[in-house]
């Protein structure tokens, strides 16, 4: 039992990857290798989380991390239910508050943010008893995101520890580059964001990355990640770039751009033909339906870990057994 | 300039440690007061108590008229009196805007009736507040306005402010800045560095206020006319206000405790209630205002009180309006991070609290002399306090300093001649 590893500190919520460290990530890790390997059974369901409640509180649209944390939820046999903005009391201008502390009244115990506000799933943390999970807010952190990304870097890669990812796109407007880059930072990965001078936000070396303005630079990485180009971002007199093209001439990922050995990861939604070039999202170099698979186990094991202060890999042996 | 509820002056004795800087006070002594005027200045024994000149705020947001439910008159003016203020000016970014002689003859009625400390108005540069074109600034001079402001907004036209500049003239009062350039500003919640970068929030550069700053101060220079830059963030805007000073502009600054006590890091958490505008800025900011406020490049301490209704602020750290408040905390937070450690002599701190906005705004310097009107503010600079929401007699609870403890505490203050608080 020696090598079981609990939580370095009780930890309710999961809102920005700055609050993990090192050995957090090992452990939900770890957790998600052992919860994989019950998804390959005929029965995929596991009672870990029986009698246990979750809540999705999405404020913005999502398909696979909506998708992804109901079904993470229910192959753990907890109760969940999941709340979209539209046509719920937000509609009729209930705030964020009121409609946190309302579902608090069902004592679930994890809520679910996803947010188009930073700071949003902080307010839930305060005003609820609930553990709070990230699902991304705004421009600022999509925690779970950065771990199934690492999930499925090392399934591809064998390793964390000295791999190195191009990070390539809108990193200004992101929270999945602002997560990643973190994250690769607490196991000892290295990287580099690539990006027009108009979307490297000022002082966003200071999380531990190098920057680039040459898509040229992605040759060195071991891993190219491809940001998703917001068309909102193009909207007159907001114009972050001159054009889609001109973007797409100089940071889209063709298969030019892509040295054979480098594996090419995208969170989705894709814009086919802006930032990345169909042939290279299509190729056998193209991990974005690993990162889909890594998000339902990854999640699952976020679920499992924010609801538990006890040594992680025994009790989902149990379970799993 | 300056309304306030009428009533006799009060006969009472202050005693302690009297600390007048520009007076250059600094003995123990019981000073008596008669029907609201100094009447006499005895010694008397040694003693831990500060006694000092009243502060003078000269940037209070009382949110009346329009929003009576985050600020009133009498509220807003009982926080001011247990600040230590003998006088505050209000801003006139209010529902209606103070634009005309009515609006604001309708504010002095309601001053008279309620305000238990004496307050001053100012009054929009432009109409509505809109930048478009100028108030009727001489009549509401007239009318008493204590200078003119678009604060809560910049003025954008450079040739607005320029003819601002020349019709104030007319007017004798000075024009008070808001600087910010909005096309550098726009969609920023936190200063531009490595806080906004790791967090994602809108970046709101040093240059969006600095580039308005030295704008203003060139025009200011050209039309030798006095301006006043509002609450004072970033290090490059001091530098161009001790330039312009030094080539002659007839130019002052103000700064918040909040600027001089916070940076940007404070931002990590997300909580509403560090979210300002102009935003927190980094060390090496905070470290150059402080410098500003020691040497007199920036004279006056300002709190830029801003109370916000409490749903406004219980929203995401994005979604939250800016502004704190300040009037019941400002010398107890400068005297605990700035007095305490040794960054400002307590003489400085209660000089750019009190004689040096009187002197910005021409308003009438708060001394402790025989036949003055008693303005008088009494401290213990020992006395622990925690900052709670239960004790604020402001409406509103938006302060940067909820939980914490503050070393310094306001005991009693005598405003106009009248005790308007005692602890």
């Amino acid at each position: 039992m020696a090598e079981l590893r609990g939580p370095a500190s009780p930890r309710r919520h999961l809102l920005s990857v700055a609050d993990l460290s090192r050995d957090d990530v090992q452990r939900v890790l770890e957790t998600a290798r052992s919860l994989a390997a019950s998804l390959d059974r005929e029965v995929k369901k596991l009672p870990t989380l029986r009698g246990r409640t979750v809540v999705n509180l999405f404020y913005e649209s999502s398909t696979r991390t909506l998708a992804s944390f109901e079904l993470a939820a229910k192959r753990l046999s907890a109760d969940t239910m999941s709340l979209r903005s539209a046509g719920s009391s937000a509609d009729k201008g209930e705030s964020l508050k009121d409609t946190a502390t309302t579902l608090a009244a069902y004592d679930p115990d994890v809520i679910v943010v996803r947010h188009p506000s930073i700071g949003a799933p902080q307010l839930v943390a305060r005003c609820t008893q609930a553990h709070v999970v990230n699902a991304g807010d705004g421009k600022h952190q999509h925690p779970t995101q950065a771990l199934l990304d690492l999930y499925a870097i090392e399934e591809a890669l064998g390793r964390l520890e000295g791999v190195h990812v191009a990070i390539v796109g809108d990193v200004l407007h992101s929270r999945v580059a602002r997560s990643l880059v973190q994250a690769l930072a607490l196991v000892g990965a290295r990287s580099t964001l690539v990006a027009p001078p108009t979307l490297l936000p000022r002082g966003i070396e200071a999380l531990g990355c190098e920057v680039s303005t040459d898509v040229a630079d992605v040759a060195e990485a071991d891993v190219i990640y491809v940001l998703r180009m917001q068309k909102e971002r193009m909207e007159a007199g907001e114009a972050f770039v001159p054009s889609l093209r001109e973007y797409s001439a100089l940071y889209g990922i063709t298969p030019k751009r892509v040295r054979p050995g480098q594996v090419v990861m995208h969170p989705g939604p894709m814009n086919r033909g802006v930032e990345i070039d169909p042939r290279v999202a299509d190729s056998d170099a193209a991990l974005v339906s690993d990162q889909v698979r890594a998000g339902l186990v990854v999640r699952m094991a976020v679920l499992y870990d924010v609801m538990t202060v006890a040594p992680v890999p025994a009790r989902v042996a149990e379970a799993v057994a | 300039m300056l309304f306030c509820r009428n009533g006799r002056g009060d006969s009472l004795t202050v005693e302690g440690r009297v600390v007048a800087p520009t007076q250059g006070i600094d003995e123990c002594l019981a000073i008596t007061v008669s029907d609201g005027v100094i009447s006499s200045i005895e010694p008397a024994a040694a003693s831990p108590i500060v006694v000092a000149p009243a502060f003078v705020d000269p940037h209070v947001h009382l949110r009346t008229p329009g929003r009576e439910d985050e600020e009133t008159l009498a509220s807003g003016t009982r926080a001011a009196a247990a600040g230590g203020y003998c006088a505050i000016l209000a801003i006139p970014n209010t529902d209606p805007v103070v634009d005309s002689a009515a609006v604001l003859g309708a504010l002095v009625e309601r001053a008279r009736a309620e305000a238990v400390v004496p307050t001053g108005f100012m009054a929009a540069i432009s109409k509505g507040q809109r930048g478009e074109e100028l108030a009727e600034m001489a009549e509401l001079a007239a009318a008493g306005a204590a200078a003119f402001t678009d604060d809560g907004l910049p003025v954008v036209s450079a040739g607005l402010l320029r003819r601002a500049l020349q019709y104030s003239g007319l007017t004798g009062r000075p024009l008070a800045l808001h600087c910010e350039e909005p096309s550098l500003s726009r969609g920023g919640h936190a200063h531009e560095g490595t806080v906004s970068a790791e967090l994602g929030l809108g970046p709101y550069p040093s240059q969006a206020e600095s580039v308005m700053v030295e704008r203003d101060l060139a025009l200011a220079g050209a039309e030798k006319r006095r301006l006043h830059v509002m609450h004072v963030s970033a290090r490059e805007s001091v530098d161009a206000l001790r330039r312009a000073r030094a080539a002659g502009v007839d130019a002052s600054g103000e700064v918040t405790p909040h600027h001089l006590v916070l940076t940007d890091e404070a931002v990590r958490s997300l909580d509403p209630n560090v979210k300002m505008n102009p935003p927190l800025r980094c060390d090496s900011d905070r470290r150059a205002l402080i410098e500003a406020l020691r040497e007199g490049t920036i004279g006056v301490v300002a709190t830029d009180h801003a109370p916000h209704a409490r749903h406004e602020k219980d929203v995401p750290f994005e979604e939250a309006p800016f502004g704190v408040t300040g009037l019941e905390t400002a010398f107890s937070a400068l005297h605990t991070h700035l007095v305490v450690p040794g960054e400002l002599t307590l003489e400085t701190l209660l000089e750019r609290m009190s004689a040096g906005p009187a002197r910005v705004f021409g308003l009438p310097e708060p001394r402790i002399e025989v036949g003055e009107r008693a303005n008088l503010v009494v401290l213990d600079l020992d006395g622990e306090w925690e900052v709670t929401e239960a004790g604020f007699r402001s409406l509103s609870a938006n302060s940067w300093l909820l939980g914490e403890r503050l070393r310094g505490r306001v005991l009693r203050t005598v405003a106009d001649g009248r005790e308007v608080f005692a602890a």
